[in-house]
């Protein structure tokens, strides 16, 4: 069973056949002048008109990536350069590493990491602050974050960046699909392999009044080489469908994640991050002591189970999660489980009938004292 | 005072050593654990939270290690 959406989810058959449709219908390149391209455009401008309608954009100011990753690093930088004589960035230190890279890699290093409390809250006082300071050029805070599911209070942030006329980039890549889209943002980026859409798409919204330049002499500014147009349907597609199901899929996820927060706050030796209340209904996370998190994974994925990490040794670079440092969590033995529209009641059932024991096992091999 | 030298060993092990140390010492003892994972200098302080005990502080030692301090309630 697959307890790892977080950044990516099953297709669902609806999103599977409007992907098939576009394959059909939306195979010629958009940007040229003859019937077959002006039918892919038209499915491209559809699109683009059902994710303006999601974020209360317009459909002209709404911009196509090939991956949300790439999507973040535009707006960016675009915003960045539209603020000239103003060099320095501000982002909440858990902050996706593609928001940190492209706002140290536009102003030379520039970054003032805004720090987050326990639930991982932003320091609106610390904003604030730094928000006197007249050289700041934009301020990244996310909607919610992907690893812990807390969410941000962007209204309260929004009304600090609006008073500073500073430009406030919300990344809602781990949001969009699952809550209602934040309604206070200069530019607002979504990813739609998150929301159960094909990977490969990222969306950016700007307001008319955000000012945005070109970096890259690329003549298409968003997207060098296009989107795909059947996976731009089919995304499309998808976010339509998780908004219609979105109050009862809230209702059931949110109870089902209360009821694993619950029972792993329980279990001896194990730490349940993020903010209980004010957080995705989707993502739950919690560490458990003297657990090494690699073979954590490795004994839930032979019990045919899938799970995310934010260890140390679980990552490509062997640095513990910056998400999980940032709110002082225990890094070791880390479990972040994604709940995609599709998981039952049983599946969470088995979970936690299995995960105790894994961790019970895993603690005895390592020689650990008793909790 | 008790040392406890986890250098070389990797998560979740240092803080297994220091917990081993800890058994059946008396309450106030302070305990340094030197380490060279950094995920450590993070996981220290959070077993003390979590334990009940008190993070006293965190020292950069010769070599690039940190000696990490807690005090056993």
């Amino acid at each position: 069973m697959f307890l790892d959406a977080s950044g990516s989810a099953p297709l669902t058959k609806r999103t599977i056949e409007a992907f098939q449709a576009g394959l059909a219908e939306g195979w010629a390149d958009p940007a040229r002048l003859h019937t077959e391209s002006r039918r892919s455009l038209a499915l491209l401008d559809g699109a683009r008109a059902a994710f303006a309608d999601a974020l209360g954009a317009r459909p002209e100011h709404v911009h196509l990536a090939p991956s949300a990753h790439l999507a973040l690093e535009r707006v960016i930088a675009g915003i960045n350069a539209a603020r000239r004589g103003r060099d320095r960035i501000l982002a909440s230190a858990i902050e996706r590493d593609a928001t940190l890279h492209a706002a140290r890699h536009m102003t030379a290093g520039n970054v003032t990491l805004l720090p987050v409390d326990s639930l991982g809250h932003v320091d609106l006082d610390r904003l604030a602050d730094e928000l006197c300071v007249p050289d700041v050029a934009l301020a990244a805070v996310q909607h919610g974050n992907h690893e812990i599911g807390t969410l941000q209070r962007l209204e309260a942030i929004a009304d600090l960046t609006a008073a500073a006329r500073v430009p406030l980039v919300v990344d809602a890549t781990a949001t969009l699909g699952h809550v209602p889209a934040p309604a206070r943002w200069d530019a607002v980026v979504g990813n739609a392999a998150d929301w159960g859409g094909p990977a490969g798409l990222g969306i950016v919204a700007l307001r008319p009044s955000t000012r945005w330049l070109p970096v890259w002499p690329e003549g298409d500014d968003w997207a060098p080489g296009g989107v795909s147009v059947p996976g731009t349907l089919a995304a499309a597609v998808a976010l339509q469908e998780r908004l219609e199901t979105m109050a009862t899929t809230d209702a059931r996820l949110r109870a089902m994640v209360d009821r694993i927060r619950t029972a792993a706050a329980s279990w001896p030796g194990v730490d349940v991050v993020g903010d209980p209340d004010e957080r995705l209904p989707h993502i739950v996370t919690f560490s458990c002591l003297y657990v090494d998190g690699e073979a954590l994974l490795t004994s839930l994925d032979r019990e045919g189970i899938a799970v995310g990490s934010g260890s140390a040794c679980t990552s490509s670079t062997l640095e513990p999660s910056r998400v999980l440092a940032s709110i002082g969590a225990l890094s070791h033995g880390n479990v972040r489980l994604g709940l995609h529209p599709g998981v039952t009641e049983a599946q969470a059932t088995r979970f936690l009938e299995v995960m105790p024991r894994i961790v019970a096992r895993l603690r005895e091999q390592a020689g650990a004292p008793a909790l | 005072m008790i040392q406890v030298d986890a250098r070389g060993l990797l998560c979740p092990l240092p803080v297994i050593e220091l917990a081993k140390a800890a058994k059946g010492a008396a309450p106030g003892t302070e305990l340094t654990v030197t380490c060279t994972d950094v995920a450590a200098r993070l996981d220290v302080p959070a077993w003390a939270r979590m334990t009940g005990h008190t993070f006293v502080g965190e020292k950069e030692t010769d070599g690039g290690a940190f000696a990490l301090t807690v005090r056993l309630s």
